[in-house]
């Protein structure tokens, strides 16, 4: 079967199958919207059918589903009984698996970390076909590398997360338009106890951009139907031109401040299912990268300088702020802040990232592994200081020549 | 309150549309093979919402028939027809699954319907079963001949207030389907799901889903069979 994930590349052939307890050399697969290589391998495992809710305790926020539900499923169960994800990405269509295994983070990561910190514990089957149950207590090794591992330590099956309580499906939503990169992060200093922010910048206009702050409303639970769009196929028409159009339209947008419904401030890319077909059937990449803290601004106007030099634009770019790094052996966000900038294919872009990556290197950052299809080696062991913990712990839990992915065979795990 | 009996509930079409029953409060009753999978089905429509949830075999179908509103038959097998062009047995045991043993329940779930004098037959048959095809043409035969039945039923039921629906789902992507090639006609098991919901709902008599399958059935069903035999559909 010819499988790809969000990114439309690679493109490869693979053999599919639902999860047993006993297979090949694989890796897992949730819901495929990792953007590059880490959920392709030659042979992968569906978790598709760990799609059942094990267990809901409405009162305390306790749940414990298969590892295959997707975010947006749990959002339609706890909701109603006043529970939300306390960290979500920019995308319901995500399975909690495959959360865990890139260790997601939200808008939010300044104030509530990463995914994992809201995981109990999950089960997970290794190498030799054993399940275990692993948490902070029961194979603290194993949990510290399977959250944020990409899949590359065994296939979680259930797990159990704790929710946060909500008391409305509104968000209260300020947005603050800033003039220069400088502002813009400037304003998140500032704004640090927002509970949730986050700034679209336009890469060309000296990053100019819109802050955008929530918090959740007062008032009571509301659900609203929400409709989307959907691109049937690839129909490329982002290109430099509608991208410059789109964030010159973007950037003047006038409505400010209001109360926003929830999907429209957590999800607006799901508005439109499948827009990375835009992009054509060449596919695309996000660039997505940490700078720490101390050279943040230096590290991001030397990387969008770079991008005006070779005129390369970016339909989306969005900067977040990352508050402290978590134990996890891999888990990218450290502190500092990161840019999300998507490309599509062509036949320099390669070359061009292996140029910003060393730009993120001499900042001391990184590149965000469930986004990337193209990092080398020596860039990922070089940024990732504790790989070799992490290879141990695969090691002793027998998932060496067991669990592997595209990704994890080009980065050298 | 209203009362749903799935048969076929594991199905992954079947899961779909009790997962959205489920959130409606509803009442269930599952039938299917795969126990360990019905308990842990049983559980999750529970959390969703169910306000009961029962299960059992198809030995339980008859006493378990009371104050059903709704009976939705999902179970089938999509059968290798080659294997099935050079072997009768394999093919005979395709038309029993997706036929016979279709129309031996359907005959005293009408019975029950009848007497009952409302409630709604659901009955997942197929575009495939449109027209034949040398591709899948046992298949074809079986969900053709599930449709014809259904005809009948939906004909002789009316006036006791019965509505029977068919159900003609495109291409759809579930385990029956995992190693076919997808591309721009496929639905997921969700979508479909929806319009099944919908046209329960709307007491509809037939549905294609998506909708615009009947299109492209319509145009299927009136080339001529002169050049329809040409063709390597
Ligand atoms: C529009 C969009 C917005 C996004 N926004 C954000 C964001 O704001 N923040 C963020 O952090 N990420 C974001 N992402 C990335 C996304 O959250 C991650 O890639 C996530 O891991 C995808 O989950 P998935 O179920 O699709 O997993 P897949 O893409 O299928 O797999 C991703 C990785 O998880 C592993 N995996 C999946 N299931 C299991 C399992 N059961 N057991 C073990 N390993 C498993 C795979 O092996 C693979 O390494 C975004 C993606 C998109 C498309
Ligand atoms: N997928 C498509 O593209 C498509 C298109 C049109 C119509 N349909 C129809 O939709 C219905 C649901 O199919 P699906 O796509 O959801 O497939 P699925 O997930 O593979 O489900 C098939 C189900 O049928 C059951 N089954 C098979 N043989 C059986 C038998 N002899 N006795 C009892 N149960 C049996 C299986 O039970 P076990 O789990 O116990 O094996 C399984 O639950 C079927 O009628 C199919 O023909 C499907």
């Amino acid at each position: 079967m010819r499988i790809t994930s969000w990114g439309q590349y690679p493109l490869i052939d693979a053999e599919w199958n639902y999860v047993t307890r006993s297979h090949k050399k694989t890796i897992a697969r949730g819901m495929g919207r990792s953007y590059g290589d880490s959920a392709l391998y030659s042979h992968v495992t569906s978790s598709r059918f760990l799609n059942l809710f094990l267990d809901f305790d409405s009162e305390a926020g306790y749940l414990r589903l298969g590892a295959g539900v997707t975010l947006g499923e749990i959002l339609e169960l706890s909701i109603p009984k006043g529970w939300f994800l306390p960290v979500t990405p920019g995308t319901q269509y995500v399975t909690v698996g495959g959360a865990i295994a890139s260790d997601v983070h939200g808008k939010n990561h300044h104030r509530q970390g990463c995914f994992s910190e809201y995981v109990e514990s999950f089960l997970l089957c290794l190498g030799n076909g054993e399940v275990v149950n692993c948490s902070r207590n029961q194979y603290p090794d194993l949990f510290k590398a399977t959250c944020g591992g990409m899949g590359l330590t065994g296939i979680i099956l259930e797990v159990t997360i704790k929710l946060q309580s909500i008391q409305s499906t509104f968000i209260d939503q300020i947005i603050l338009k800033t003039k220069s990169l400088e502002e813009t992060l400037e304003l998140f200093e500032t704004h640090t106890n927002s509970t949730y922010s986050v700034a679209w910048i336009d890469c060309l206009n000296q990053g100019r951009s819109r802050l955008i702050l929530g918090e959740h409303a007062k008032g009571e639970i509301k659900l609203q139907n929400h409709s989307s769009l959907s691109i049937p196929f690839n129909f490329p028409v982002l290109n430099s031109l509608s991208i410059k159009m789109f964030n010159e339209m973007y950037y003047r947008a006038k409505k400010l401040n209001q109360e926003v419904y929830y999907q429209q401030f957590f999800y607006p890319l799901d508005k439109i299912k499948n827009w990375n077909r835009l992009y054509g059937k060449k596919g695309f990449t996000q660039y997505q990268f940490v700078i720490p803290k101390a050279v943040g601004l230096e590290g991001l106007k030397t990387i969008l300088n770079k991008l005006r030099v070779a005129n390369r634009n970016s339909f989306l770019a969005v900067l977040k702020m990352f508050g402290k790094q978590n134990e996890n052996y891999l888990s990218f966000p450290i502190e500092g802040y990161t840019l999300a900038l998507d490309f599509k294919l062509d036949k320099y872009l390669f070359d061009f990232l292996n140029e910003l990556d060393s730009i993120v290197l001499h900042f001391g950052g990184r590149l965000y592994l469930t986004k990337d299809c193209r990092m080398s080696e020596k860039v990922f062991k070089q940024s990732y200081p504790q790989w070799q913990v992490f290879q141990s712990t695969r090691e002793k839990y027998y998932a060496l020549d067991k669990f592997e992915s595209l990704q994890s065979r080009r980065i050298g795990l | 309150m209203t009362k749903i009996m799935i048969i076929g509930a594991t199905s992954c079409i079947a899961e779909a549309v009790s997962k959205r029953y489920a959130k409606r409060g509803y009442e269930f009753y599952l039938v299917a093979r795969n126990e360990n999978r019905l308990k842990d089905l049983a559980n999750d429509l529970k959390i969703r919402g169910a306000k009961s949830v029962n299960y059992g075999n198809h030995e339980t179908i008859t006493e378990s028939l009371h104050n059903i509103d709704i009976v939705l038959i999902a179970y089938g097998t999509l059968g290798d027809q080659k294997a099935c062009e050079q072997n009768v047995g394999l093919a005979l045991q395709e038309l029993n699954t997706n036929a016979i043993s279709i129309m031996t329940l359907l005959t005293e779930l009408a019975n029950y319907f009848e007497q009952q004098k409302s409630g709604t037959i659901a009955v997942i048959s197929s575009v495939a079963g449109d027209r034949g095809r040398q591709s899948n043409y046992i298949y074809g035969a079986a969900k053709g001949a599930v449709s014809i039945f259904l005809q009948g039923l939906r004909n002789r039921l009316y006036k006791s207030g019965v509505n029977v629906l068919t159900i003609k789902p495109g291409f759809v992507d579930t385990p029956m389907t995992k190693d076919f090639k997808k591309g721009l006609l496929w639905s997921s098991p969700e979508n479909i799901a929806k319009g099944i919901e919908k046209a329960i709902d709307k007491k509809k008599d037939c549905v294609y889903l998506p909708f615009w399958w009947w299109g492209i059935m319509a145009f299927i069903r009136i080339i001529p069979e002169k050049i329809f035999k040409r063709m390597s559909l």
